[in-house]
């Protein structure tokens, strides 16, 4: 009791100076959110508004475009292009397994395996950014060439008669084609899934896989049981990292297809720079976007990640 | 649960190299069927290793392991009869306590595993938690779910790997004794290894003390406590006096050492060393057994007991005793814990005293060892 009654004296002249800072100190994580709430507004919540807009707009470049709430256009987009809109999910998806089936693979190695060659590894996968994103889908028309020795490899291995059947390749070439795309496509983006999932599975405790292996599960076993439930996180993202970019691309289906690839960004594209009609490929943008956000809802549901992302 | 003799742990001639370090140095350990067997020692002393190759996790450089009659020493860890309660339990994270505890059963296809994990889970007193996740546990019911997930498997031995370390004294208290609880009720061989050596002497039948890759001295703990072979292990187990000594004479049972001015006498079934007249001896005594009189009432210790005079140097009342630090011409800090039954209260700090014991309770080291090993280490846990 006597050290209670002691204590309060050093204690009260301190106390009128800690409020203020203490004021102070609430408002400070919302003055360090302003700087990115504004670039939001204006680089993000405008340009929206500006599109949305555009989308149900009228009229001609030379009259000028008016506001006449016209929801048709979105109709019209849709009917006249779905088959850019299905090749964009086919290609975008194809892509992101073939990322995930070389990208989990590679993203275990460094995480598990690889001791000191980590690093290494982690640079090589990184090592691509530093060359434009042009430059290197460029390169791959090279790698590709007709008569290429890619092209002859896969020739010879017969694999261009069964890509052909999937009709994936037109006879003996494979760029132009849709094969070409989904390659262009899957390496372009495979860092962006290799990272999230070197990140979710570098995160996990080797004494887990020791602990399954202790509790009777095989290799294979604690990979199906421990590892992979654990990594969904970094799948999930990964596949999300690498599906939403490549559903939007056009550079690939550009600089690698032909113009029976052509994906919806191809379409946006047009529109917006060659044709100039602006209401349908701002109504394209928005149908796309809303696209993929349905499908990620579903997705995320269906994987049932909620409480691991 | 099970009541074959051929269950033993047999170690023999186990080795573990990591490069050009030994981790465990040939090593030679046989675990009694149904035992609860500790392995002691400071960190780095190669104990995990050693309960990771028994497990399996770890594969010996030399030597076999041995499960009853069957060599184990090339299983992988999945085919052993032998489960882990891992340090900081490595419990699944993404699955339930529920599934946790099912995971062995359900891997050796096991199909209705309902029974025995609610019996497992009752055991463990977790019953209302099956279907919360590891997280929404507090560390002492993790610890246990950890216990459970391995013993739902009947393994043939049961390894803990510092399994109370994550844990508050207190609670690390009442899972010592819960542990020993299990340990009885269900019957299987236990290999713990703890750095704690009162956890190791409270639960363990049989303690083995090891230090730099090394069994140091295996035994009962109170066989350790009262008949250490080493300083480090007199030192490691609890708090020890040694007092540097050379061989006076031997006669009968008795060695009789010269120290400073006078004469210590010890069991020389208790003497280590070699009682060559003239050779060196440490020799040590627990705090505990010594009794401490007043310099002005030394004429009334009993004849036939060792003495020593000396000044306290300083003293701290702990409740049921108190520790004295005396200062003698043999040993610079010479620790006493007297009982507080009867309190000298001249027994003060400055105080000229005589510090005597049944020559029984003395033991005779091999003076060629460090006096001081075994000290950092406790220190440092």
């Amino acid at each position: 009791m006597s050290t209670l009654t002691e204590a309060p004296p050093p204690l009260a002249p301190t106390e009128p100076a800690r409020k203020p800072p203490r004021r102070r100190g609430r408002l400070v994580p919302y003055w360090l959110l302003l700087p990115g709430i504004l670039w939001l507004i204006v680089f993000f919540a405008l340009p929206m508004i500006y599109q949305a807009s555009t989308s149900v707009q009228t009229g001609s470049l030379e009259e000028g475009y008016q506001v006449t709430w016209r929801f048709a256009t979105y109709w019209d987009a849709l009917s006249g292009y779905y088959p850019q809109f299905l090749r964009s999910v086919l290609y975008a998806g194809s892509a992101t397994i073939l990322c995930l089936v070389l990208g989990y693979p590679l993203a275990y190695l460094i995480a598990f395996r690889a001791g000191r060659w980590r690093n290494l590894i982690m640079i090589l996968v990184i090592a691509p950014f530093f060359t434009s994103f042009l430059i290197r889908t460029l390169a791959w028309k090279t790698i590709l060439a007709d008569g290429g020795p890619v092209v002859g490899v896969l020739n010879t291995l017969h694999v261009l008669d069964v890509t052909s059947w999937l009709g994936m390749t037109q006879g003996d070439r494979v760029l132009a084609t849709p094969l070409a795309v989904v390659t262009g496509l899957t390496y372009n983006f495979l860092p962006f899934m290799v990272l999230p999932l070197y990140t979710s599975l570098e995160r996990i405790d080797p004494r887990l896989h020791e602990a399954a292996n202790d509790l009777y599960a095989r290799p294979v076993t604690t990979f199906r049981k421990v590892t992979f439930p654990l990594s969904m996180p970094g799948v999930v993202s990964g596949t999300l990292l690498t599906f939403i970019p490549a559903a939007g691309d056009y550079v690939n289906a550009d600089l690698l297809g032909s113009t029976d690839t052509r994906m919806v960004g191809n379409v946006i594209q047009t529109q917006f720079l060659r044709v100039l009609d602006y209401p349908t490929a701002a109504a394209l943008s928005f149908i796309l976007m809303a696209a993929i956000l349905v499908m990620v809802t579903l997705y995320i549901r269906r994987s049932g990640t909620e409480d691991l992302v | 649960m099970t009541n074959d003799t051929g269950g033993d742990v047999r170690l023999s001639g186990i080795s573990k190299h990591y490069g050009s370090f030994t981790a465990v140095h040939p090593l030679d350990l046989t675990v009694p069927q149904g035992s609860f067997f500790a392995l002691l020692g400071a960190s780095g002393c190669g104990k995990t290793t050693t309960l990771r190759m028994i497990a399996g996790l770890e594969e010996p450089s030399g030597g076999t392991v041995h499960l009853g009659e069957q060599d184990v020493t090339v299983l992988p860890p999945y085919k052993r009869p032998v489960n882990t309660v891992f340090q900081s339990y490595a419990l699944f994270p993404h699955l339930d306590i529920f599934e946790n505890i099912a995971f062995g059963l359900r891997r050796r296809g096991i199909k209705s595993v309902k029974k025995q994990v609610d019996d497992m889970l009752d055991l463990v007193q977790l019953g209302e938690h099956a279907r919360k996740k590891p997280h929404q546990l507090s560390g002492g019911q993790q610890q246990r779910v950890a216990v459970a997930r391995a013993l739902i498997n009947h393994p043939r031995v049961l390894l803990l790997d510092e399994p109370l370390g994550a844990l508050d004294l207190k609670l690390r208290r009442q899972m010592q004794l819960e542990l020993k609880r299990i340990q009885t009720e269900v019957g299987i061989t236990f290999v713990h290894v703890t750095h704690d050596q009162e956890e190791a002497m409270t639960m363990a039948d049989t303690v083995a003390v090891m230090n730099a890759g090394r069994v140091e001295q295996l035994g009962s703990p109170s066989d350790l406590y009262e008949n250490p072979r080493t300083t480090f292990v007199a030192n490691f187990l609890g708090t020890s006096n040694f007092i540097a000594a050379e061989v006076d004479s031997t006669s009968g049972d008795d060695v009789v050492l010269k120290a400073g001015g006078g004469k210590l006498t010890l069991p020389a079934a208790r003497c280590s060393a070699p009682a060559t007249t003239g050779g060196k001896v440490l020799a040590g005594v627990r705090p505990e057994k010594i009794s401490l009189t007043h310099a002005d009432d030394a004429g009334g210790i009993p004849a036939g007991r060792n003495r020593i005079s000396g000044r306290i140097a300083g003293s701290s009342f702990i409740g049921v005793s108190t520790q004295y630090v005396v200062d003698s011409p043999v040993c610079p800090e010479f620790e006493v814990y007297a009982q507080n039954v009867d309190r000298d209260e001249r027994l003060v700090p400055g105080a000229d005293v005589v510090l005597h014991w049944n020559p029984a309770h003395t033991f005779g080291l091999d003076a060629a060892q460090d006096i001081d090993a075994g000290i950092q280490e406790e220190a440092a846990s």
